[in-house]
Formats: C-alpha cells, sequence, structure tokens
C-alpha cells in the first residue's frame, strides 16, 4: 500500500529538481521484517522513484552481517544515507512525522555537497580530531526534535570523525532505559555525556568539542 | 505508537528572502504562530512592505496532536496544520528571519527599532508583537535538575516514555486534563495535582478523565519538591490548607499549570499586565501608536488556535489603517 499522497509526492518532484550529485539510501531490514521496517522500506521506495538522482539499496541485517558491520548497523530498520561517501549519516526507526523532512532535508544536503552550517560553527567542527558518535533521540510527534536530528547530521556531513544518528526513542525501549531517556531531543555524545533540548549550532558544537577534550575558547556550556 | 503521517514541511526548503538591516519596513511582524502568520496574510494582501521575524514557525500548534476546533476540519493534526500555514505565508514572498528571537524593541521618533539575540537589527513604522506564550515553570528545587530525566512539558512530545509508569500532573486547566489522557493511553498511572480548589478544565474533559477511573485528584494541594537520583523518583506536595506535606512516588512529573506571555522585549514600549499580558483594545492597539499586539501573549481573552489568527488579521487591518491614516504609505 502506498504511504506518500499524492500532494507530498508532488511537493517532493519539485525539490528533487534541485538534486545534483546522486545519492543512494541503504536500508537495513530483514526477511520477516520488523514492526516499521515495511513501512520504512516502501516509504524509500517512493521517495527514490520520484527523480533518477536517487537510488535504494536494500540489505538483510540477518544475512549481509558484513554490510551492517561495515555502515555500524546494530538495529533495524536503519536507514544510511550515502552521497559522494558515507557521512556517518544513519536513521534507526521510521523517519517519519517532524522527522520525514530532515530525512529530505539531508537528502538534498548531501546531494549538494553541503552541510548548511555557518562558517563560524564549521571551524569549531574541524577542531575535532577523535570519533564522536551523537545520538539523537526523537518521538515522530516533537516539534522540537527536528531540528536537533538535521543538527547532528550535519555535524556528520561536516567532519569525518563524526557519526550522527537519529535513533526513533519507541522503536527501542532497551536504549531510552539504557541512555536514561524520558524526553525528547536528548542528544548522547559518545555513550555517557547528555544533552536534554535543542542548542544553537555553536553552543552544540562547543558542548562536543568539551566532551572530546578539546580546549576551545568560550567552552562554558554545561553537560549533565 | 501509530505510524505518524509522511507529511514535508515545505517552507524549511524555499529560500525565504532575507530580512534587510538598511530597509524601513510599513510593517514588521514579531512571531511566527497562527497570529503572526495571520498577520502577515493580510498584511501581504494589503501590499504592505513587511517583513517577519521569528524564532520558530507553528508556535504552540506544533505541540499539538489533534485540534478538533480549527473550523474546517473535524480534526487536524497540529503539524499539519503548521505546514498549511507556512506555506500559505511563504506563497507571498515575504523576507524572513528565522532563529531570530527579538530581544527589544525601541521607539525612535516615529520608528520603531527591533533587535534579535544574534544583533540583528531592523527599523519599521509599524510592529505587531505576536509572540504568544511558554510554559509557565513550578519554580520549585528539582524542576530544572530532571528536566528530561522525569519532568516535562510537551505530553505529545514526551508521553511515550512514561508506559506504565507512575506520573504526576501538575495543574487542573484543559492542557492538564488533555495531558492526563495522553498518559492514560500509554497506561500511566496518574495523578493529577492542582494549587487551587476544584477543577478548571471544561466538563467534557473531566468527564473523559473521571471515567477512565484510573487517575488521584489531588486539589488544594501544591509541588514543593521533586526528588530524584538519575531520574526523578517522587514528587513532594503540600496541602495548601493543613500545610501538610506528602510525598507522591513518582518517575515522571508533567508540568501544566499555565503559560507565561513572551513579552519582555516589549516592556520597554507597550503597557502590559501583572502578568505581562499586552494590553490590547479591540482594535489591537496598545498604548503605544504604531505597535500592535495579537494573539496569546496579549489580553485578549480566550486563548486559542482560530482567536489568535482573527487577532493578527485585526493587528493588520489596523496597522494598515494606521499607516494610511499617517501618510506613511
Ligand atoms: C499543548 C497545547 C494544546 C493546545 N490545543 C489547542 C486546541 O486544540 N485548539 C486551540 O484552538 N488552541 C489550542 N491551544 C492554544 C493555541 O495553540 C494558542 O492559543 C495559539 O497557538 C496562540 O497563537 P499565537 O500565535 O498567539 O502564539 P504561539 O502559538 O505561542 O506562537 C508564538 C510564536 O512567537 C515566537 N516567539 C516567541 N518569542 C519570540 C521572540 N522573542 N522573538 C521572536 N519570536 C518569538 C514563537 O517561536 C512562536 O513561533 C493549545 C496549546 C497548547 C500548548
Amino acid at each position: 500500500m502506498a504511504v506518500l499522497k499524492d500532494v507530498e509526492k508532488e511537493k517532493l518532484r519539485q525539490l528533487f529538481q534541485g538534486l545534483m550529485e546522486p545519492v543512494t539510501l541503504l536500508l537495513f531490514t530483514q526477511e520477516t521484517e520488523c514492526q516499521f521496517c515495511e513501512t520504512t522500506r516502501t516509504m524509500l521506495e517512493e521517495v527514490t522513484a520520484l527523480s533518477d538522482k536517487l537510488s535504494l539499496t536494500i540489505r538483510d541485517f540477518v544475512a549481509d552481517t558484513n554490510e551492517a558491520e561495515r555502515y555500524g548497523v546494530d538495529k533495524i530498520p536503519a536507514t544510511v544515507i550515502l552521497g559522494a561517501k558515507d557521512y556517518g549519516i544513519r536513521f534507526f526507526g521510521i523517519p517519519s512525522g517532524y522527522e520525514f523532512t530532515v530525512l529530505i532535508q539531508d537528502i538534498l544536503g548531501i546531494s549538494k555537497g553541503v552541510p548548511g552550517l555557518s562558517e563560524e560553527t564549521l571551524t569549531m567542527i574541524s577542531a575535532i580530531g577523535t570519533p564522536a558518535h551523537l545520538q539523537v533521540f526523537i518521538s515522530p510527534a516533537c516539534p522540537y526534535c527536528p531540528s536537533a536530528a538535521r543538527m547532528v547530521h550535519q555535524f556528520a556531513m561536516a567532519s569525518d570523525h563524526v557519526r550522527g544518528d537519529v535513533v526513533e526513542s519507541s522503536e527501542y525501549p532497551h536504549l531510552t532505559v539504557k541512555y536514561n531517556v524520558s524526553g525528547v531531543p536528548h542528544t548522547v555524545i559518545n555513550e555517557d555525556h547528555s544533552i536534554v533540548g535543542v542548542l544553537p549550532e555553536k553552543d552544540f558544537a562547543r558542548e562536543i568539542l568539551k566532551v572530546l577534550g578539546v580546549k576551545w575558547e568560550g567552552a562554558d556550556v554545561s553537560v549533565k | 505508537m501509530d505510524i505518524e503521517t509522511f507529511a514535508l514541511d515545505a517552507s524549511v526548503f524555499e529560500e525565504s528572502k532575507e530580512l534587510s538591516t538598511g530597509e524601513t519596513y510599513d510593517l514588521l511582524i514579531i512571531g511566527g504562530g497562527p497570529a503572526a502568520m495571520s498577520a502577515a496574510v493580510y498584511g501581504a494582501r494589503k501590499t504592505l512592505n513587511l517583513g517577519l521575524v521569528t524564532k520558530d514557525f507553528g508556535g504552540q500548534v506544533g505541540e499539538t496532536s489533534a485540534i478538533d476546533n480549527w473550523l474546517g476540519f473535524q480534526s487536524v493534526n497540529g503539524r499539519d496544520l503548521v505546514n498549511q500555514f507556512t506555506e500559505h505565508v511563504r506563497a507571498f514572498g515575504i523576507p524572513a528571519k528565522t532563529g531570530g528571537a527579538v530581544t527589544a524593541v525601541s521607539r525612535e521618533g516615529e520608528l520603531f527599532r527591533v533587535t534579535t539575540v544574534d544583533e540583528g537589527r531592523y527599523v519599521a513604522k509599524t510592529i505587531i508583537a505576536a509572540t504568544g506564550k511558554r510554559h509557565r515553570p513550578l519554580n520549585v528545587p528539582g524542576e530544572r535538575e530532571f528536566l528530561g530525566r522525569g519532568v516535562a512539558y510537551c505530553a505529545t512530545c514526551d508521553a511515550p516514555f512514561f508506559k506504565g509508569k507512575t506520573v504526576v500532573v501538575a495543574g487542573g486547566g484543559n492542557s492538564a486534563f488533555t495531558t492526563a489522557v495522553d498518559l492514560l493511553k500509554v497506561g500511566a498511572a496518574v495523578t493529577l495535582v492542582n494549587a487551587v480548589k476544584g477543577w478548571q478544565a471544561d466538563e467534557y474533559l473531566q468527564e473523559r478523565v473521571r471515567q477512565s477511573g484510573a487517575v488521584r485528584f489531588l486539589d488544594n494541594h501544591e509541588v514543593s519538591l521533586i526528588e530524584g537520583d538519575r531520574q526523578a523518583t517522587a514528587v513532594v506536595v503540600k496541602n495548601r490548607l493543613s500545610g501538610n506535606a506528602k510525598k507522591i512516588d513518582a518517575q515522571g512529573i508533567f508540568i501544566e499549570i499555565g503559560l507565561v506571555p513572551n513579552s519582555e522585549a516589549f516592556r520597554d514600549v507597550a503597557d502590559t499586565t501583572a502578568t505581562g499580558e499586552i494590553n490590547v483594545d479591540c482594535s489591537c492597539r496598545t498604548s503605544t501608536a504604531g505597535f500592535f499586539g495579537a494573539g496569546d501573549v496579549t489580553t485578549v481573552p480566550y486563548k486559542q488556535i482560530i482567536i489568535a489568527a482573527g487577532e493578527g488579521a485585526k493587528a493588520a487591518l489596523s496597522a494598515y489603517d494606521y499607516l494610511l491614516s499617517r501618510g506613511f504609505i
């Protein structure tokens, strides 16, 4: 059954006219599809059918363990967005509700090759020299979440050291317990640092630098 | 979880015209909720040279799951309604600055100067303040510490985390009861705590919550402390008559005790009430000629989407009349 309305498809078609470089969406699912795997696959099939610059590759999480490992995929459904390279941009869970727009922003950003961050933020991000794993927990109905979700993907695009995961909280209750998430957006930096809520991009960059122990003038935002 | 819809917020993709610092606008609208967006549509249709400065688009509507009282829709999801509003506004090509919280507005001769948090400065002949409201905090110990770790203000966002848990909802009005309904849906055990006597929510909402038989009601009690370690574990409430305190074991507390007007930036140009609402007359005029107010940030009775949208329209038409009467356009 189709999941995208015709009116949305039309809007997407117009937006996709601005696509430049090809973008591949890599979906990890499994033969007996998980609760939201099928809808995620149908949605991605419909989205990628709207432009010949877009393609969808489907991988079996159980059968293609090497591939899953290569992309750091440890749960499904997982959507990896690939452009000229793997920037480290991931959705775990269905990108629906407010996050659907983030998926489309990511596709356009990757295709154009621009993260869309300010010069000052990019300079700060360039100081990141060690791995930073950013996991932002979201709910599809939360209006504050898409800006946090988009930001971790922009950061991932801007730095080879950053991996940005958007995690749909309700699909992975064990992770919300593990990371003590009971409000969204909630961003986990390298397992043991958390930010609740949304920070402006410069403050977010400063926060990451602080967690990584990189000295930067004005790195004074508190971390919980 | 229901599968949420796949609807695009097309506004984030459109390159809106930049708001210019060198220009003197006929009208600058501050805010991005229904009041501001409706004002923008009316202002644009009068072909005013106008601009919009806002923190974000949508305001409180974006936080609402189901809206059952917006004319023409028996029920509409807040996000979808915001998408339709923003698309309508963007179609006029109005220069807009988003992410730009206004920190001050001052009067300079016949003009107004608007300053944003990132030091943007804009000049206009008239202003419409439509900055709405934000959640009122309890201001009790533990509230800040446990934010996102038990303390929540947005039921649409966070109710699912309290599946099967014990939760306190502070408040006694429509928002508190709607939150209780959202929490009951996920199987939470709810205690409603109201600082005043009785309950102020609409009768039908109260009925719905009472019928569930799963909610404890505690009026005349105020929350005095939120306790916990990694996560909130208890809420201490005090009986306002006897002064006795009691501890309610709870993993969460939703704070729904009303809203505070976002009017701090306008205190130098417009009279406000003791609670911070901008005083407006029935044409949305304030104490300063040329400075108008619309929607929840003002004294207009009944804070609703349809009322905010109506007020926005009225404010834009008032601003237009003012500009004409002064020979500004
Ligand atoms: C959970 C919830 C459920 C609700 N349900 C309903 C319902 O079912 N039906 C109904 O009719 N009403 C409902 N309401 C009320 C309704 O949402 C409001 O009355 C309405 O949104 C008010 O519109 P507004 O434009 O005046 O303000 P808001 O919606 O508050 O919008 C204010 C805007 O101004 C921006 N802003 C704030 N400060 C600044 C600043 N300093 N500088 C620049 N921009 C700023 C904000 O970012 C926002 O975009 C609900 C409210 C809530 C919180």
